[in-house]
């Protein structure tokens, strides 16, 4: 058996330290809002002529007045991806092709092209915020109905730690969000949830079983007994999600990232914070009996 | 939870084997309907253009209100009511009258049978408000005026964006209201949408004036520029022909100019005036004005009685096919403004779905590596589930002819990255039962009985996060919701049927045997 109540405190004290500095980031460096979220335009290209690079393509762009336009490659050396703010210009899409045509020859192949106004990246940063919160409101809801308050609030604690901190990751390495990261933080709360209710189904089991275990031993025998399981699915579902990371192409790169950071998190969390719950609240057999007498 | 009736394990074999077929059918073809369905492709997978549509409303209200004017003053001018100046400002039309006829005008707006504000009923709201303050009336549109005005007009223009998008001929369009003033629009398949953006953009309302020999703009007169820029002329403000006195507009060529010129045909009504404009009006300027721009200005010479003619303005023969098409299909009743843009095209679809099949196929070989290794017999067990799984989802997304995105392939990745994690809570307890339990069987039986609630607590939270993301995503995002959903059904199914019927029938052969799992 692994003592990883010997270590509650001090991982305690890094996760309160990771939530403060992502509060921290999330405060003052902020997020990278992509498109969706920020309105603008995103247009991919692939290059025929292995001459033209991203500072030749950003001068030439540089000169037809499109405010800041950030110029990257994008997965290998012959496509781009070229973004730039609002522009009152409808047609700036066809001039681009026209500039582009008239400096490189017909060169350019555009593979995507996407264009969000102010209004409807405004709404779909609302709705965005709005799913993340019900989806942890109902989470709440249901593991109130299905647990005691002190489980629910080792759970949700747990939530709140795994979201912000993938979200303070993005923001240390100025990753994108877009519309797929909010896909992405919704799953990684379902599989928090779902990794922290089958330790707690134990801790719950075992509290009826023993009682004269304190709740800090009864934490630790309980993730023992469950730690093969909570390893095998988060490594199964790890493998799924670097095969998508790695293989699944440039668009879902950033989605499987964050899902990958949620994994981890996710899984470390509903060991170390939301037991170290149950245990500063001091839970025990009264606990779950007296509920069970309602 | 051991025992399984024959009856049920008929079932369960025909399901699955009903689900293989459907799913088979994306790959061959089959002549019965019921199996011969596909799943759609996404736009993301397939290449296509997404175009979200707003309409601007404030023209039309401010044209409305500008038309009220008129019926207003001539309503009560026929009842020897004096109403005078009329000003529109911020769609608010105001007027003054006098103290003998304030409470008049008020009755009137106000009563339900009103023909100058119509009451709607059901609605309990007229269609106009009124404001009066010492004499001075203050009339603007009210809020459900607002939204009927929105709702007549949204369904105009969607009728006029299918008939423009059905005259291009792109396949399968989907067109579709979004809340009361906007559109949206999905072209599968094309990769370049600037005709249609630019068609889409143009109200393409048509009207014929004469131009008049006033040096400013006056009342009756508006001084406008032409399409190339080249001249200004003022024109009068009455309109001799509209765009809906046209039935059919083509273009052609003129062998005489050899020029492309649009050739239009007019209805009854249209043909009377243009023949009554072109006989009274021979030498006068005939301006044909398209959304405030004059195309060409031509001197009448002769009476034009058959109700067709011609419009030049140095086309070319591209401009002149879209043009005829915009006036074939009639004019938007307010412009429309592309406020969403999509568009990927088919070359990246094709990638995307390769990259997608492949990141498949590799997750799928790897959890399935891993769990064997794990597992040995019941790993076998549970990679024939985790296949039926696979085969279950894609069947039920083709049954429904689902459509299937990027980020839906990554939610069949991610379901068969978890879809083993409901087996392992059951194999990880019946290790644990057998640690006391010397029987197999009852310990194989325990250990589905006490996983159970752990499983569905860890599937309803998923299953909870993936319809928010139904509702409240949309497009790609929509597909991986759908996917992530569905794939936590056909999990259940292929757990608790397929590889507990499998379980038992090994268990129940090798009851003695010790240290089974």
């Amino acid at each position: 058996m692994i003592a990883f109540n010997k270590y509650y405190n001090r991982f305690n004290v890094l996760s309160v330290s990771l939530v403060i500095i992502s509060l921290l980031l999330l405060t003052f460096k902020g997020l990278n809002f992509g498109i969706d979220f920020k309105g603008g335009t995103l247009i991919e290209l692939r290059s025929t002529d292995s001459k033209i690079n991203v500072s030749s393509l950003r001068d030439n762009l540089n000169q037809m007045n499109l405010g800041d336009v950030s110029v990257k490659n994008f997965g290998n050396e012959s496509d781009f991806l070229i973004k730039f703010e609002n522009n009152e210009n409808k047609n700036v899409i066809e001039e681009i092709k026209m500039n582009l045509d008239k400096s490189f020859g017909n060169k350019f192949n555009f593979r995507r092209v996407e264009n969000v106004g102010p209004k409807v990246s405004a709404e779909l940063l609302r709705s965005g915020v709005i799913a993340i919160s019900v989806a942890l409101f109902l989470m709440l809801v249901y593991i109130w109905i299905r647990f005691e308050w002190q489980f629910s609030l080792g759970a949700i604690v747990a939530l709140f730690h795994d979201v912000i901190v993938t979200l303070g990751v993005f923001s240390l390495l100025g990753l994108e969000i877009n519309l797929s990261i909010i896909a992405a933080v919704l799953t990684i709360v379902g599989y928090s949830m779902n990794d922290t209710v089958v330790i707690f189904d134990r801790v719950r089991e075992n509290l009826r079983k023993y009682s004269d275990i304190k709740i800090f031993e009864l934490t630790n025998i309980s993730i023992n007994e469950t730690l093969s399981r909570t390893l095998i699915t988060s490594i199964t579902t790890l493998l799924a999600l670097l095969s998508i990371f790695f293989f699944g192409g440039e668009v879902l790169k950033g989605f499987s990232l964050a899902m990958i950071f949620g994994v981890i998190f996710g899984t470390y969390s509903s060991i170390y914070i939301a037991n170290t719950v149950l245990v500063r609240l001091q839970v025990s057999q009264k606990t779950i009996l007296r509920e069970d007498k309602d | 939870m051991l025992y399984f009736s024959k009856l049920r394990i008929i079932f369960i074999t025909l399901i699955s084997l009903f689900f293989i077929t459907i799913a088979s059918s994306n790959l061959f073809k089959f002549d019965n309907e019921i199996l011969n369905k596909k799943i759609n492709l996404g736009l993301d997978l397939q290449g296509g253009s997404y175009l979200l549509l707003e309409i601007d409303n404030d023209p039309v209200i401010e044209q409305k209100l500008q038309n009220l004017t008129v019926t207003i003053r001539n309503y009560f001018k026929d009842r020897n009511i004096k109403t005078t100046n009329f000003k529109l400002i911020d769609q608010t039309l105001s007027f003054t009258s006098d103290e003998n006829s304030r409470q008049a005008i008020l009755d009137e707006f106000e009563s339900e049978e009103s023909n100058l504000n119509p009451y709607y009923q059901r609605f309990k709201s007229h269609q106009l408000d009124i404001l009066e303050e010492n004499n001075f009336f203050k009339v603007s549109y009210s809020k459900q005026g607002i939204i009927n005005l929105k709702t007549s007009s949204q369904d105009q223009a969607l009728e006029i964006v299918r008939r423009r998008i059905d005259e291009i001929g792109t396949n399968e369009p989907n067109i579709l209201k979004r809340g009361n003033d906007r559109i949206l629009v999905e072209l599968p398949g094309l990769d370049d949408p600037m005709r249609i953006k630019s068609l889409l953009g143009k109200t393409a309302n048509l009207t014929f004036r004469f131009v008049t020999n006033d040096t400013e703009d006056s009342f009756g007169a508006e001084k406008l520029v032409f399409e190339d820029g080249s001249e200004e002329a003022i024109v009068s403000k009455r309109i001799i022909l509209s765009g809906d006195n046209l039935l059919d507009a083509q273009p052609r060529m003129n062998s005489e100019t050899n020029e492309t010129v649009v050739n239009f045909s007019l209805d009854r009504v249209g043909a009377k005036r243009f023949g009554k404009a072109t006989s009274t009006g021979i030498g006068k300027r005939l301006a044909i004005v398209l959304d405030g721009k004059i195309i060409s200005a031509p001197v009448i010479r002769d009476t034009i009685a058959t109700g067709s003619g011609q419009i030049s303005g140095g086309f070319t023969f591209q401009s002149a096919t879209d043009l005829a098409l915009l006036l074939r299909s009639g004019a938007l009743p307010a412009p429309l403004n592309i406020i969403e843009e999509r568009t990927v095209g088919p070359d990246l679809g094709q990638d995307s779905i390769n990259a997608g099949m492949i990141a498949l196929l590799i997750g799928f070989i790897l959890v399935i590596l891993f769990i064997f290794i794990k597992y040995k017999i019941f790993g076998i067990i549970t990679n024939v589930a985790l296949v039926l799984n696979l085969f279950i989802l894609v069947g039920i997304l083709t049954l429904f002819e689902a459509t299937l995105t990027l980020p839906g392939i990554a939610g069949i990745i991610l379901t068969v990255g978890m879809a083993v994690d409901a087996n392992v809570l059951i194999f990880e307890r019946i290790k644990e039962e057998l640690k006391n339990e010397k029987n197999n069987l009852i310990a194989f039986d325990s250990g589905y009985t006490k996983s159970r609630t752990a499983i569905l607590d860890a599937n309803i939270t998923t299953l909870l996060a993936a319809i928010i993301l139904f509702f409240m995503g949309s497009g790609p995002i929509k597909g991986f919701s759908l996917t992530l959903g569905i794939g936590i059904f056909t999990t259940l199914f292929t757990v608790y049927f397929i590889a507990r019927l499998l379980t038992v029938i090994y268990v129940s052969k090798n009851k003695e045997k010790e240290g089974l799992i």
